[in-house]
């Protein structure tokens, strides 16, 4: 299953899927990263409001994406994390340190549109 | 309810997501709310995810348990892998040999009510754990 990736202007926008395989994730940090590269791009949203289970590859892979991208020198904001997902993670002992998160996709353009207009 | 148990075998990463699934599926049919389905099918996701990185293949088992006057659900993990060394040492968060995290099993048993393991070295692990409806 492939994670379509969305161009808006300088935003690349990745919307997951429930049952995303660990192929699908690795096919898409490769995918995003190079999509950041050809389109020149300074923030990326990863959308995660489908996902119902978040298990530590799913978590670790979402951290590495976020890390590589800022080494890029642009920004990663993940999504859409529901409760139960929320809870769970941290009772896994999973965290996203260092990694942007936002209620929803309304809210993650907002951090990265005042994030732009600070590195502006 | 249906009273027999669901088996599935895990021999690849597309058979930790259908894993997840039925976890999930019949965490809710059991009557667990929202929030321990997604625990229930995040475990699953997390044994179906140590038979493949150390055994390569193996089996879940998800079945209903009648408790003296609560019902819940009883996941068994088990392969015929190299089986774990030192259990004690496998149960401390941040601990791995396959390259993961290795913060599965203390995980795992966080998100459960009830864990036990077996392992033989050479002849594989067996991974038991419940959750009770609350």
């Amino acid at each position: 299953m492939e994670v379509p990736i969305l161009k808006q202007g300088e935003v690349l926008i990745a919307t997951f899927q429930a049952a995303l395989s660990d192929a699908d994730l690795e096919n898409l940090r490769r995918g995003l990263l190079q999509q950041v590269v050809r389109f020149r791009s300074r923030g990326v949203i990863v959308d995660v409001t489908a996902m119902d289970v978040m298990d530590s590859f799913a978590s670790r892979t979402l951290r590495e994406i976020a890390h590589m991208i800022r080494l890029r020198g642009a920004e990663t904001v993940i999504v859409g994390i529901q409760p139960e997902v929320a809870f769970a993670m941290v009772q896994l002992g999973m965290t996203l340190e260092g990694v942007a998160t936002a209620l929803d996709l309304e809210e993650g353009l907002a951090y990265l549109t005042e994030k732009f207009k600070s590195i502006d | 309810m249906s009273a027999g148990e669901i088996r599935v075998a895990i021999n690849s990463d597309q058979d930790i997501v259908l894993a997840r699934q039925k976890g999930r599926v019949l965490a809710i049919e059991l009557g667990f709310s929202a929030v321990d389905a997604t625990f229930i099918a995040t475990a699953v996701s997390e044994l179906a995810r140590n038979i493949l990185a150390y055994a390569r293949k193996g089996e879940i088992t998800l079945r209903a348990v009648q408790g003296s006057n609560r019902k819940g659900i009883q996941i068994v993990a088990s392969d015929h892998g190299p089986g774990i060394p030192d259990i004690h040492q496998a149960m401390r968060d941040g601990f791995s040999t396959s390259g993961s995290l290795g913060l599965g099993l203390p995980g795992v048993r966080r998100l459960m009510d009830e864990f036990s393991i077996t392992s033989q070295p050479g002849r594989g692990t067996t991974v038991t754990v419940k959750k009770w409806r609350q």
